[in-house]
């Protein structure tokens, strides 16, 4: 019995009702986000910037550390729920959500396989770009609710540094929407799958190789979009503490780090489907195994090509996030503004004229 | 894990459950954004007024859902939410980050700022009954009909001269604000 043939069952699923096959979707979104986000935590963030900086990391909870996570989880859980005296309970307690709210409806888009999405939209990127802007209200909401200082300037700072990188972000995105004719994000995937690379289609051909400019702008802009690496100056820890953050402990500290990490996820996600070819393997893998592009093993091997193409994208976020001194805040809008906007619409003009030659 | 995640797609045709269903969240939408439209002009505190709109957008981005049409939906949050609104609480926090109620956030107008809105409810209103009566939002939706390409393809050939002009209304206003906020 072929693996087709086990499709055209009819699975249970496929006539249930739609409260079901909802409920069903928002338990896989919630995998789809928090084991990944913990993955990349566990190997990145404690253990190769351990060995980066020539420590051991977490070595006692489970073998090498693994099960730090379940003892972070646990920690954060168990500790008293503070708020400042002075703060906005309501505003304050809910920032956190909005941050979280906006890293989910990043993930409903994500395509993992030919049938493996949450849900196929036409405007797929578009959709995930604008309700990425959506984290920078739950970040005033938490600078502005916690009544410090420090909180309130590492809030404003965060508002200014993502509204300057959202539009390089946005910008590079067009280069790769304009060569593929489509915003859905399936279809950008099967763009990429099948054009060649001057009558060899091999590969098929990966956007970062006709986009390389773009994917640099894209990613520095995610890395600026994460407050990561050298453009840190919101959560600045020798001297604004940690920003928006400095007032939360407890879960709702924990809300924030896996917003921050799972949205590091969820762009790298985006990326490799974006510039790396998404879920699909390259057609002379396909060929070997004798399968479609498309076939509904895709979507078995779909979420593993995607994971690794995952990893490959957030290694460099962290890379580079532990190697660069931090940008002072007027470079860090000059290089938004000045560099990175000019060059996107540079590539986004030579893109279109190119499209339009050929 | 995958396996489960291969769901059929959802088809367009909607059951008439489904429609129920529809119709109890857009009630329920419309509450909220009531409320909150309420709530936004009546708080004492500006930052609260700025979420309280917030609720408004987002639930108007959610109606635009609830009809089919994911772009207005995603442009409303890109633009409005993710711009504007972003903007407005950042020029707020920047000035008057205050926490607790403010004393002098009512305009002496505002009776007949009132009277104004609900003579626009009511002008809109008829228009709007007058336009489409009892018309029922077309229930099997037609993809084709409601997709980016089409959108597009309206603005760039059939609506392109009030696009322009948006276009340049925008960049006047642009300029004009350069040179309001420029000092020498």
């Amino acid at each position: 019995m072929t693996f087709a043939s086990l499709l055209a069952v009819d699975w249970p699923w496929a006539s249930w009702p739609w409260w079901a096959d909802t409920s069903v979707k928002m338990v896989f979104a919630i995998v789809a986000v928090l084991i990944p986000a913990g993955g990349t935590v566990y190997l990145y963030l404690f253990k190769m910037v351990s060995f980066m900086q020539s420590r051991l990391g977490p070595m006692e909870a489970g073998p090498y550390g693994s099960m730090q996570l379940l003892a972070e989880l646990g920690k954060n859980v168990q500790k008293e729920d503070i708020f400042p005296e002075k703060a906005d309970r309501w505003v304050f307690a809910l920032a956190p959500y909005v941050v979280l709210m906006s890293t989910f409806l990043l993930a409903v888009v994500v395509p993992f396989g030919p049938q493996a999405q949450f849900t196929n939209l036409d405007t797929g990127v578009y959709f995930a770009l604008a309700v990425s802007s959506v984290s920078v209200v739950g970040i005033l909401m938490a600078g502005w609710a916690s009544a410090s200082k420090y909180s309130l300037l590492g809030g404003l700072r965060a508002a200014g540094q993502l509204i300057a990188y959202e539009l390089p972000l946005i910008l590079a995105v067009v280069g790769v929407v304009i060569q593929a004719g489509t915003l859905n994000l399936q279809e950008i995937v099967a763009a990429q799958n099948q054009q060649e690379i001057f009558g060899w289609g091999g590969i098929g051909n990966p956007f970062i190789l006709t986009q390389g400019l773009g994917f640099l702008i894209f990613m520095i802009a995610v890395q600026a979009e994460l407050t990561q690496g050298p453009f840190d100056m919101p959560v600045a820890e020798s001297e604004l503490v940690s920003g928006y953050m400095t007032e939360y402990s407890g879960f709702r500290f924990l809300m924030f780090f896996i917003g921050e990490f799972a949205t590091a996820n969820i762009f790298a996600f985006l990326g490799s489907v974006l510039f790396l070819g998404g879920w699909a393997l390259p057609p002379f893998v396909t060929d070997l195994l004798g399968i479609e592009w498309d076939s509904p093993w895709m979507n078995v091997i779909g979420p593993g090509v995607m994971f690794t193409k995952m990893l490959l994208i957030t290694f460099v976020i962290y890379w580079v996030r532990f190697t660069y001194p931090r940008f002072r805040e007027d470079q860090l809008q000059k290089f938004a503004w000045k560099v990175l906007i000019p060059l996107s619409l540079v590539n986004i003009a030579i893109t279109g004229a190119l499209k339009v030659a050929f | 894990m995958t396996a489960l995640i291969l769901f059929a797609q959802q088809s367009v045709e909607l059951t008439s459950t489904e429609q129920w269903v529809i119709n109890v969240f857009f009630g329920v939408i419309a509450l909220v954004s009531t409320a909150a439209a309420l709530k936004m002009v009546t708080t004492d505190n500006v930052v609260h007024a700025a979420l309280y709109l917030l609720i408004v957008l987002a639930s108007v981005a959610a109606i635009y859902v609830i009809l089919g049409a994911e772009f207005a939906a995603a442009t409303q949050v890109l633009v409005y939410i993710g711009a504007i609104l972003v903007l407005l609480l950042f020029g707020v926090m920047l000035t008057r980050a205050k926490l607790g109620a403010d004393d002098d956030l009512n305009h002496e107008q505002r009776w007949i700022g009132g009277l104004v809105s609900v003579v626009m409810l009511a002008v809109m209103s008829f228009s709007l009954w007058e336009a489409f009566e009892d018309t029922k939002v077309p229930t099997a939706l037609n993809p084709d009909d409601f997709n980016t390409g089409a959108v597009s393809e309206s603005i760039f050939t059939d609506y392109i001269v009030p696009f322009e002009a948006i276009s340049v209304l925008l960049l006047a206003a642009l300029i004009g604000a350069v040179v309001v906020a420029r000092r020498d």
